[in-house]
């Protein structure tokens, strides 16, 4: 999922200054589980604005806020509430966003800061596995990724900052090639270490990003 | 062909020693060190070292070559692409720089600039790859070039990294992916050295043992707990702790490190951090 965290507060005050009337928007999805954009966020976020004497004029947790159709219909369907307001105040990561920019010409305030892409150890605590490179080597890789998990990204083993299988960038983090060295060496096999690993094609990164899935 | 190039090819043992090019633009002190080097064979000009912004290094390797003195140009895949590296490369051979280090380098968040977006577009071993396509006449898109560089490459290597395995699966990826010599990072523990030299030798390629003089016991203790795959044995740290003059004795560990050199490597790569005046003690 996408991991976000909420802007500060005193951002928040900059980008909501002269707004009087506020729609706010969450996302029943990733800033939900991130605890930052689902209905109990929405709701202290609503108290705030009006202990600062701002009225808000009505609010809706979208079920997904990337999904632009589905952000569009929930928004026509406080069609008074989004009139009555001079800014939609968003809890959802910057995709979510831009839905809500793509249905509506009103002053948009993104209220996150997304973060990643992320899997979750536990409750309120994320890791990222996947930079969503295109070009997944996974398979030839123990299925750990060095793309991301490499502080360098490096697809020929490890850099000289390796010390006792950590990350020169970090102590607490594990060299991913030390990772991938070991999980290969368990299953018996040479995996990505039988090649030189050719330089990634960024070309499959181009941005912006657009899929469609084939029939 | 470089002198340096020639040396290393007919096996003569060889002494490179490096400069970091000035925060800013006056280059008097660098010049100043290089031109007080003696003896030394040729010098690695790092590349915002550290990943603390600097001159440009080819820059002041083109300089150097002025002063007569045969630069090695380091250049790491942190701040460039394979569009800028190859075309810095192909700077440098038009300013008759020809020796090249290549290596990953230090992640930015260690430097001044802790901020910058890291690029890593390619990694060692592919830069080596890539510098191996244009001594072939074309460029990575198979495009020909106009005028064929004749890089001399060198790689470098961590020899006491652990575990020593998985790093010596990289010193082999290098060797093929076409590194003609290696400078090491600085080893004291000279069996350990041994180690890394008996798997290295088949592969062929001639290795520059690192040299990094000790200051005092306090810097061996810093670069134990700060630089990752060097290590400072208690007995090394003890000499220096008691030493009358510590210095001294850090180049008399440094001479023992180049008599091993002399008879196990071919070459040695001296790291002496300002004590420049000490590589003739050193060598002697």
């Amino acid at each position: 999922m996408i991991i976000s965290e909420q802007k500060s507060q005193t951002e928040l005050l900059v980008q909501l200054t002269e707004k009087e009337h506020i729609f706010l928007i969450g996302c029943a999805a990733c800033a939900t589980a991130c605890k930052v954009g689902g209905e109990e966020e929405v709701f202290q976020m609503q108290e705030w604005l009006q202990s600062l004497g701002k009225e808000v004029t009505g609010s809706v947790v979208i079920d997904e806020a990337c999904h632009i159709m589905r952000a569009g219909r929930d928004l026509r369907h406080h069609k008074v509430a989004v009139a009555a307001a001079d800014a939609l105040l968003v809890l959802a990561c910057g995709a979510g966003i831009q839905s809500i920019s793509a249905c509506s010409e009103k002053r948009v305030v993104g209220g996150l800061n997304s973060l990643f892409l992320g899997n979750i150890r536990r409750l309120g605590q994320f890791e990222e596995k996947c930079s969503l490179c295109g070009e997944c080597i996974l398979n030839e890789t123990a299925g750990i990724c060095p793309v991301t998990i490499c502080a360098k990204g490096l697809l020929n083993g490890p850099c000289g900052g390796v010390e006792d299988g950590k990350c020169e960038t970090d102590r607490e983090l594990d060299c991913a090639w030390h990772l991938i060295y070991e999980r290969l060496k368990v299953q018996g096999r040479s995996g990505v270490f039988a090649r030189t690993v050719e330089p990634k094609n960024w070309g499959k990164k181009f941005k912006p990003g657009r899929h469609e899935n084939k029939k | 062909m470089s002198t340096f190039r020639q040396k290393i090819e007919q096996g003569t043992f060889v002494i490179t020693a490096e400069v970091a090019p000035p925060k800013g633009v006056d280059v008097t002190a660098a010049l100043a060190t290089v031109r007080s080097l003696a003896g030394i064979d040729a010098v690695n000009v790092t590349d915002n070292q550290g990943a603390n912004m600097r001159m440009s290094p080819l820059a002041l390797a083109s300089l150097l070559l002025r002063e007569g003195v045969e630069p090695i140009l380091q250049l790491t895949c942190r701040d460039r692409n394979r569009m800028a590296l190859q075309s810095d490369l192909l700077g440098a051979a038009a300013l008759g720089v020809t020796n090249l280090l290549l290596i990953s380098g230090d992640h930015p968040g260690f430097g001044d600039h802790p901020q910058a977006r890291a690029v890593f577009d390619l990694d060692s071993v592919q830069l080596l790859q890539t510098v191996g396509r244009l001594n072939s006449g074309e460029d990575l898109s198979g495009a020909k070039l106009t005028g064929v560089p004749q890089f001399f490459t060198g790689a470098a290597m961590t020899p006491e990294a652990e575990p020593f395995e998985l790093i010596f699966q990289k010193y082999r990826k290098k060797v093929e992916a076409g590194a003609q010599f290696f400078q090491t990072q600085a080893v004291y523990d000279l069996t350990r050295m041994e180690h890394f030299m008996a798997a290295a030798r088949p592969l062929g390629r001639p290795v520059l043992l690192g040299v990094l003089l000790l200051r005092s016991a306090g810097m061996a203790r810093f670069l134990n707990a700060h630089i990752p795959g060097v290590r400072v044995g208690a007995a090394l740290i003890e000499r220096l702790a008691a030493a009358q003059n510590p210095l001294d004795e850090g180049v008399a560990i440094a001479r023992e490190q180049v008599a091993y050199a002399r008879d196990h490597c071919q070459g040695v790569h001296l790291m002496t951090l300002g004590h420049e005046d000490r590589i003739p003690a050193i060598l002697r």
